[in-house]
C-alpha cells in the first residue's frame, strides 16, 4: 500500500519509505525526520536537489546513496538553482513532447541547511522564487553550520555558544538576533511560505502537501533540533522539539501569497523560553547570573513576536 | 542482507562505477551517479522495502549496526501499533506494515532512543537495553505498569 492520507498516524504509515537506513548522520538527528516525512507525504515522483550540508554529505557517501528517488547535489549554494533548472527542462521537454512519461506527476524540491540557506545560498534561492518556477525549498534548520563543526550561522540565536562565537570569560556567545528568514521569503513573492517543527508531524506533512501542491515558489522552514550542536542527548531530539514549539520559540505558522497570515500551532500551555534553554548545552552560561539580562531579552522578544504573529493573522496584511 | 561494511576494512572509493580494476583516489572521476535500483523505480512509492530490488550502491544493503552501544527491544504484548515510533525514527528502522508494528531493523539503527521516548504505553512497549543483552531476557525484566506517569 502507499500514502493515501495523513488524517492519522496509522493512515500515514502505509506509506513506503523512500529514505533508506544506514545514512551517517548522527543518531537522533532530526534532519532525517523531517526528509523522510515529506518523501512520505506524496506518491509522486520526486527531482530533489541537496545543498552542501550535513544532509548531502551523510546520504550519499560513495558508493552509497540513501535516496530511492532522483537527487543531485552540485554546490553549497545553489541547491534552488539546479532543481529549478531541472523544473525548466522538465517544463520545455513537456512542452516539446519529448518526456518518455508526460502524464506522471513530478515534484521539484530542494534541500538546504540553514547555513545554505540563510547565508551561502540567499541570493540564489531570492533568485529562483523570484523567477517564479514551480518548486519548494525547504530549510532544514539547526541554527548553526553543523557539518563543519559548528561554526556560527546567521540563524544562530543570541547567546547561542558556537566555534566561531564561543562563551567564555568576557562573551555570552552570539551577539546578533536570528536572520526571519520566513519573512524575508514571504515578501520576497513566495506563494506559500511555512514554519514546521517535526515533533508536530501532522502539521509539517500538511505544510509539505500543501506546498507541493501550490503552483509556484514555496518555501518551508523546518527546525532541525541537533544534538551534536545544541548539545543535548540524541533520545531528546522530539522533547527539544516539543520545548521549542510549545515556548513559542519556533512559532509554527504559515504565510499564503505574502499576506495570509495563519497561526498553524497554538500552545495549550505556553511554557517559558528558560524551559527551553536550559535543555541545551549551547545555551548554559546563559544561566550565570552576569548573563540573567540575555534570559530577559530573549522572553522580551519570543513575546513580542507572538504578539505580532497575533496581530497580523488578524489584520490579513 | 549483504554486509555493506561502511566503515570497513574495504576502502571507500576505490572503484570506479563500471571500472574493471581498482583505481586510486586521484584517479575517480568527478562526480557520480549511483543507482538505488537494479530495474526501473518510477513506481517505487508504490513497493514496499521487500518487494524492490535493491541495488549494492542503496544504503539499504548496508548496516550502522556497529554504531550501538544500546538497542531498542520491542514487546508486542503491550504496543497499541500507534505508530508514534515509525514516524519519528530517524533511521527507518521501524518496522510497520499495513498499519502494525512488526518490530525493529537491528541492520538500520544507530540506538538513538527517540522511539522509547515518544512511545505513549504504560508501561513502555519500546525500552533500550545494552546490545549484549539477549532479547528473551529483556523481555523477561520488563517493568510493571507504573501507577503515576512519570515525565
Amino acid at each position: 500500500m502507499a500514502i493515501t492520507s495523513i488524517k492519522n498516524l496509522k493512515e500515514f504509515s502505509t506509506a513506503n519509505d523512500r529514505f533508506e537506513g544506514a545514512h551517517l548522520l548522527c543518531p537522533g538527528c532530526a534532519h532525517s525526520m523531517i526528509v523522510r516525512e515529506l518523501l512520505n507525504c506524496t506518491n509522486d515522483n520526486l527531482v530533489i536537489a541537496s545543498a552542501t550540508g550535513c544532509l548531502e554529505v551523510c546520504t550519499a557517501v560513495y558508493p552509497y546513496t540513501s535516496w530511492d528517488t532522483s537527487w543531485i547535489h552540485i554546490g553549497f549554494e545553489n541547491s534552488a538553482t539546479a532543481v529549478t533548472g531541472a523544473e525548466a527542462m522538465y517544463k520545455a521537454r513537456k512542452r516539446k513532447g519529448t518526456l518518455k512519461n508526460p502524464d506522471a506527476p513530478v515534484k521539484f524540491v530542494a534541500f538546504g541547511g540553514d547555513g545554505a540557506t540563510y547565508d551561502i545560498g540567499f541570493q540564489w534561492l531570492s533568485g529562483a522564487v523570484e523567477r517564479g518556477h514551480d518548486f519548494t525549498y525547504i530549510c532544514l534548520d539547526n541554527e548553526v553550520y553543523a557539518n563543519t563543526g559548528g561554526q556560527r550561522s546567521s540563524s544562530t540565536p543570541i547567546g547561542a555558544s558556537s566555534t566561531t562565537a564561543p562563551a567564555g570569560r568576557v562573551s555570552y556567545g552570539k551577539k546578533e538576533n536570528k536572520k526571519d528568514i520566513v519573512s524575508i521569503m514571504a515578501a520576497n513573492g513566495a506563494s506559500y511560505v511555512a514554519q514546521v517543527a517535526p515533533n508536530k508531524w501532522k502539521n509539517m506533512a500538511q505544510a509539505f502537501q500543501k506546498a507541493l501542491s501550490t503552483e509556484g515558489p514555496c518555501f518551508i522552514n523546518a527546525m532541525s533540533a541537533c544534538t551534536t550542536e545544541w548539545k543535548f542527548d540524541p533520545k531528546d531530539t522530539i522533547n527539544i522539539s516539543d520545548l521549542a514549539t510549545d515556548s513559542l520559540v519556533f512559532p509554527l505558522y504559515e504565510i499564503v501569497d505574502g499576506h495570509e497570515l495563519n497561526i498553524t500551532y497554538r500552545p495549550k500551555n505556553i511554557i517559558p523560553v528558560k524551559d527551553y534553554l536550559a535543555a541545551q548545552g549551547r545555551f548554559r552560561h546563559l544561566f550565570k547570573p552576569e548573563n540573567a539580562h540575555i534570559l530577559e531579552e530573549w522572553q522580551k522578544r519570543v513575546d513580542a513576536n507572538w504578539e505580532r504573529l497575533q496581530r497580523r493573522e488578524e489584520a490579513r496584511v | 542482507m549483504s554486509n555493506g561494511n561502511v566503515l570497513g576494512n574495504e576502502k571507500r572509493g576505490m572503484v570506479e562505477l563500471g571500472a574493471e580494476k581498482k583505481v586510486g583516489w586521484d584517479e575517480v572521476t568527478h562526480g557520480a551517479v549511483l543507482y538505488s535500483f537494479e530495474d526501473d523505480a518510477t513506481d517505487v512509492s508504490f513497493r514496499k522495502a521487500e518487494d524492490r530490488n535493491y541495488a549494492q550502491f542503496s544504503s539499504y544493503v548496508a548496516t550502522v549496526a556497529s554504531w550501538r552501544t544500546i538497542k531498542p527491544v520491542y514487546n508486542r504484548d503491550i504496543c497499541i501499533d500507534c505508530q508514534n515510533c515509525w514516524v519519528f525514527c530517524p533511521d527507518v528502522s521501524i518496522i510497520s506494515r499495513d498499519k502494525q508494528m512488526l518490530g525493529i531493523d537491528y541492520d538500520h539503527c544507530k540506538g538513538c532512543g527517540v522511539c522509547v521516548e515518544v512511545c505513549p504505553t504504560n508501561p513502555k512497549s519500546l525500552l533500550m537495553f545494552a546490545e549484549a543483552q539477549n532479547l528473551e531476557d529483556a523481555l523477561a525484566s520488563w517493568p510493571e505498569k507504573k501507577k503515576k506517569e512519570e515525565k
